[in-house]
């Protein structure tokens, strides 16, 4: 392999662990902030790229943008109110969105289960007729990611630090003190969960643009392969402020693309990175409470040698 | 400033675990009174603190605080009235937040995206050094680092920092040690003075609950048994009120802290 390639390379993950890492900053918010976990992400994801994939077809590649993330809103606005309003449990109505909006996102696509964008004016070609004849030209899907992730980034720590986004933080840490702070955990809940899948459909709009055509499965899996950028950032950057975590979430992004694009390289079949993924989460997720029963698994396995030496 | 009009509370009806916690409960509280209320296990304290600071609603009744009916308003909403400190230090702060963050969720005013000011840090800053903690040189600390007695006092001073009209501490020095509690108990006495709340202390300490504030209230059985003002109470002893109790419920003090403190 030379230089050349495992520059592509490293820029395909890239691009893709950025574009990707909108969808990790989304579980940042639902996941670590709120203690919710957002199964509707999938559905979201697909929901976002669909919006996305119609609105560009339609002829505006900007609105594209708004159109996902409103389309997100939505989303985000059910699964929550099904929890908050409705008493149902948190899990079970991410499933549910998750499974409706299967069909939406077929009747959004027109009944069809792809769309293809090939001679599509998207955000991606936008930006590339803009750098046409520079330098950066080649770069022009990193460019839109970059921007992207960095507009996200900031406006996360910033609403982080809001009176509203302390109480979401709050809301996931401990309820009972946003309540007696005069503050309704209900709505936080929901104004967190609309904004954290307006990340996430505006992450499967713009991958849609970037691979110029849309599945109805683009989505899939998408949550665990975020959960496992969260889990393995938190585990590259363990302590720090917001903008430190935030910036930590996108690393974690990258680095997973990375791995599985050398695992790719090493002829790994690209069917296997749900396993993967799969498999990173359990691994985040079980390695410290097992770690935390290593003593007592030892203690119990020399206790009962000794004891079965003495019969 | 405070009314509790006939309320009761069920718990579980209609269940093999049915329990009546309070049942036609009446209680006036005028502004600046400090009521310690003392009773067995069981005996409603806790229930009657969670309907007025309204972590459930009640069967029957009504309650009002300053004019206002407050009967069905949800607990979020009486939480600019009423302050709430439990006897578990952890309830009352957001482990995994700062100091600082805490504080300005609990005594933030301002519109939902403003932000904490440097005037307001200042003043958080004053406040904590009140508290002679040393808190005020860890406002960047996660919360979660603090001991119990720390947690307790910033709690303290969280649901404080706008005096509310109303405060409820439900044993809210008994899971600190000694030393710690004295000092929390210092600091709530102060507090209450300078701002002049109304305020009620469930206590297990049968001496402090005869010293401290103006009034004392015994509970049994979800009933009110015992009112005792300034006057009437002045001169009594910790057996005064055991036998007072006695006879006004017809069967003995049965909780093992209370006889043991």
């Amino acid at each position: 392999m030379n230089l050349l390639t495992m520059l592509g390379l490293g820029q395909t993950a890239l691009e893709l662990g950025l574009l990707c890492s909108l969808t990790t900053l989304a579980l940042f918010l639902s996941y670590s902030m709120l203690n919710v976990c957002d199964l509707s992400t999938d559905g979201c994801f697909t929901l976002g790229a669909a919006v996305g994939a119609v609105v560009a077809i339609a002829g505006h590649p900007w609105l594209s943008i708004p159109a996902a993330m409103a389309a997100g809103v939505c989303s985000g606005m059910i699964t929550a109110i099904l929890q908050t309003k409705m008493g149902v449990d948190s899990l079970l109505s991410g499933i549910i969105v998750n499974t409706g909006l299967y069909s939406i996102n077929i009747a959004v696509m027109g009944g069809s289960s792809l769309l293809n964008m090939n001679k599509t004016e998207t955000v991606f070609t936008k930006l590339k007729a803009l750098l046409s004849g520079t330098v950066l030209a080649a770069q022009y899907k990193l460019i839109v990611a970059l921007l992207a992730v960095a507009a996200i980034v900031v406006f996360l720590v910033l609403f982080l630090r809001t009176r509203l986004g302390l109480s979401i933080r709050a809301t996931g840490n401990n309820p009972d003190m946003v309540r007696s702070s005069s503050i309704n955990p209900q709505m936080t809940t929901i104004v967190g969960l609309c904004v954290s899948n307006s990340f996430t459909a505006l992450s499967g709009c713009l991958l849609a643009q970037s691979q110029k055509s849309v599945s109805i499965d683009i989505g899939t899996g998408m949550v665990t392969i975020a959960l496992a950028s969260l889990l393995i950032g938190g585990t590259v950057i363990r302590r720090g402020g917001i903008a430190k975590r935030a910036l930590s979430v996108v690393l974690g992004s990258f680095l997973f693309r990375m791995v599985y694009t050398i695992a790719l390289r090493f002829n790994m079949p690209a069917f296997m990175l749900k396993l993967v993924s799969s498999v990173i989460v359990v691994i985040a997720i079980s390695a410290p409470y097992l770690k935390k029963q290593w003593p007592v698994i030892q203690r119990r396995f020399t206790h009962n040698s000794a004891q079965g030496g003495q019969r | 400033m405070l009314y509790l009009n006939n309320i009761s509370k069920t718990f579980n009806p209609g269940t093999i675990n049915q329990k009546v916690a309070i049942e036609n409960l009446s209680l006036h509280m005028a502004p600046g009174d400090f009521a310690t209320i003392i009773g067995a296990n069981g005996a409603g304290k806790s229930t009657m603190f969670n309907a007025i600071c309204g972590s459930f609603l009640t069967d029957s009744g009504s309650i009002l605080l300053d004019g206002k009916d407050i009967t069905f308003l949800p607990a979020y909403k009486r939480a600019k009235e009423i302050g709430c400190l439990f006897q578990d230090p952890m309830r009352g702060s957001a482990p995994g937040m700062t100091i600082e963050e805490n504080l300005a969720l609990s005594s933030g005013r301002g519109g939902w995206l403003s932000r904490v000011s440097r005037s307001e840090i200042q003043a958080f800053r004053d406040r904590l050094s009140l508290l002679g903690m040393g808190l005020e040189d860890r406002m960047n600390h996660p919360v979660g680092l603090l001991s119990g007695g720390q947690r307790q006092a910033l709690t303290l001073l969280m649901a404080t920092y706008h005096p509310p009209k109303l405060l409820l501490l439900d044993e809210h020095t008994a899971a600190l040690d000694p030393g710690t509690a004295e000092k929390v108990l210092e600091l709530t006495k102060s507090i209450v003075r300078e701002n002049h709340l109304t305020c009620l202390m469930i206590t297990h300490n049968m001496s402090s609950a005869l010293e401290l504030g103006n009034r004392t209230i015994m509970m049994d059985n979800g009933h009110i048994v015992l009112d005792l003002n300034e006057q009437q109470r002045c001169g009594l002893t910790v057996n005064d009120l055991i036998r007072m109790f006695r006879e006004g419920t017809g069967h003995m003090l049965d909780n093992d802290r209370i006889l043991l403190s």
